[in-house]
């Protein structure tokens, strides 16, 4: 479990992490989302003691990460993908690190079997490209076995392959018991890998929330579009059924409607003998969700006419 | 290949201790390139730079021993075999320093000094870790060089009659005060490299504060400048590897010198204990 208290961080004058408080839970992926600049790695490098924070407090497992007597077997952190130097290989990397705490070289041999790098544990990490540098620093993290692992951005740099291992990866380690905490900018990212979510912006805590509910607020809105000859038609056989049916024309033979399934619409052509071309939901992504949660908090908003197109959106606001 | 995290149990042992952390620093010094580059500049220039130039030295000799035989007397009468074994010490110098900076400042240059601060959070361990491996190495491996161009100088020197005991007078004394002095200079080095965090500011502030400030200081006034110079890092320090006996004007005597070099080193590396219990990694 991590704990968080009103924690603030200032570097000189520019205010990172804001009067921060959350628990991250064991048993479960908390995914830690926000925009770049948010203060997700700042958090992180507090928890893990590498910066002090400026006012507040911070628990691992009940005490200060300092006081811990084995830190590695408490905590396992990637950080960032080249907290390692590059003359050294993947194998003298993990063994030393190891060392300080006693771990045998079996498990530095079976953490690097496990992350894939075996065959490359001699070589010098400097040939590594960033998605190796993300699998030793996963290595890295689970030396210890530690009974809660930190992933700053995990999937960066990770082919698809990867990346589909890394999620299953969080998967096993929560179920396992562990506390996950791993952070993101990608709503799309977190959908597949968290279930509690905590969302900041400019150092604040917008959201402590689940992905489900995200998704659920995300709803509401969506609409499904239909494309057919018969347009009015099934316009006046849907206002007659429904109670809360909304309808939108948005070309001569397209309608966009709101508040009925697909699979009601698709029922109700059929038993009416109207001839459909397209049936789509088209629902409101959670990009778009997580952007209303978001946008008032954006530090470096670009300008909305800077943003051609809504899957870029985040890119851009980053 | 791809398989689960091995179960919560096996590896739940170990905490931290200064042991291990010697250990952990042994490994990261005994498996980065640099180190045995750096080592090796300091070996041969302390181990092989002295025999070098004896050799070359008395072939002059014999040479001399034929058309100028006066000019030889006056050459033999100011030789001292002890200083011409450790004299590589002068380049050995250079390599240790960088290294000592290295040893700290590699660690900063790629984000390592995350990952060792995070294994080792009492931080003030890995630093003297980082010490005690560093200068238990150099010591002892700068020891053996001394003693192998001592004993390998005096037999190329005997020769000429000028060989030395290391029961005579100041041997002893010069032999292990170039190691010592040799690894007080390559602490200073990590000192500065934990200091400033930065290799090439480290170096620079390394090189400067050791060879160029004497070059500054002799710009002063005469007396000024005298008054100053024995102080200076460079002159107290290497006092304790020759056998020059300079006024206590010019050099401070051989143990003073060294103690006063080894007062510099641990303020800076003071300096640097206290920035790295103090601020952010």
């Amino acid at each position: 479990m991590i704990e968080l208290l009103h924690v603030t961080k200032r570097y000189g004058d520019k205010l990172a992490v804001d009067d921060l408080s959350f628990t991250v839970q064991p048993g479960v992926v908390t995914g830690f989302l926000g925009p770049n600049g948010a203060g997700k790695s700042t958090t992180m490098r507090l928890i893990v003691g590498l910066d002090a924070p400026s006012a507040g407090e911070i628990r691992v497992e009940g005490r200060a990460y300092r006081e811990l007597a084995g830190p590695l077997h408490e905590v396992g952190a990637l950080l960032e993908a080249r907290g390692v130097h590059v003359g050294r290989s993947a194998h003298a990397h993990l063994l030393a690190m190891a060392q300080t705490h006693g771990i045998d070289r079996a498990r530095v041999a079976e953490v690097l079997d496990l992350v894939g790098l075996a065959d490359v544990a001699h070589t010098r990490v400097g040939t590594f490209s960033l998605g190796m540098c993300q699998r030793l620093g996963i290595a890295a993290a689970l030396l210890g076995d530690p009974g809660i692992v930190i992933l700053d951005e995990p999937t960066n740099g990770l082919d698809p392959e990867g990346i589909v291992w890394v999620r299953g990866l969080l998967r096993e380690l929560a179920a396992e018991g562990r506390t996950v905490f791993l952070s993101s900018h990608l709503m799309s990212e977190m959908a597949l890998t968290a279930d509690h979510l905590i969302i900041v912006g400019r150092g604040r805590l917008i959201a402590e929330t689940t992905v489900e509910d995200v998704v659920r607020q995300a709803s509401p809105g969506a609409a499904v579009r239909v494309r057919t000859p018969q347009a009015e038609a099934l316009h006046a056989e849907l206002a007659r059924a429904g109670e809360q049916v909304s309808v939108r024309a948005v070309k001569r033979d397209v309608l966009d409607i709101m508040g009925v399934s697909s699979r009601q619409i698709g029922e109700t052509a059929a038993s009416r003998g109207i001839v459909l071309h397209e049936l789509t939901p088209l629902r409101a992504s959670l990009e778009d969700a997580y952007m209303d949660l978001t946008c008032k908090a954006v530090e470096y908003r670009a300008a909305a006419s800077a943003m051609p197109d809504e899957t870029d959106r985040l890119g851009l606001a980053a | 290949m791809i398989t689960m995290a091995a179960g919560r149990s096996s590896s739940r042992v170990g905490v931290v201790t200064p042991g291990r952390v010697l250990r952990s620093e042994w490994t990261k010094l005994s498996s980065l390139r640099s180190t045995y580059c750096s080592l090796l500049v300091a070996v041969v220039a302390l181990g092989g730079l002295g025999m070098l130039f004896a050799a070359i030295q008395m072939s002059d000799w014999s040479r001399l021993e034929l058309e100028n035989p006066q000019l030889l007397a006056a050459e033999r009468s100011h030789f001292s075999s002890i200083d011409a074994a450790v004299g590589g010490y002068r380049l050995a110098q250079l390599g240790l320093g960088v290294l000592g900076v290295l040893v700290v400042s590699g660690e900063y240059a790629t984000g390592m000094i995350r990952s060792s601060l995070m294994a080792v959070p009492r931080r003030l361990s890995v630093l003297w870790g980082k010490l005690t491996v560093f200068c238990a190495v150099t010591f002892a491996l700068m020891l053996w060089c001394a003693l192998t161009a001592f004993f390998g100088v005096q037999a190329i020197v005997a020769s000429h009659d000028v060989d030395r005991a290391l029961g005579d007078p100041d041997a002893l004394r010069v032999v292990v005060g170039t190691a010592l002095y040799l690894t007080a200079i390559g602490a200073l080095g990590v000192g500065l490299g934990a200091l400033l965090r930065n290799t090439a500011a480290a170096i620079s502030a390394f090189v400067a504060v050791m060879f160029v400030v004497p070059g500054v200081v002799a710009l002063l006034p005469a007396g000024l400048s005298a008054s100053i110079s024995p102080y200076l890092p460079l002159n107290a320090g290497s006092a304790i590897a020759t056998t020059a006996q300079f006024g206590g004007a010019d050099r401070l005597a051989p143990w003073t010198g060294f103690g006063v070099f080894c007062a510099y080193t641990a303020l800076v590396v003071g300096l640097a204990a206290w920035r790295l219990a103090r601020s952010d990694a």
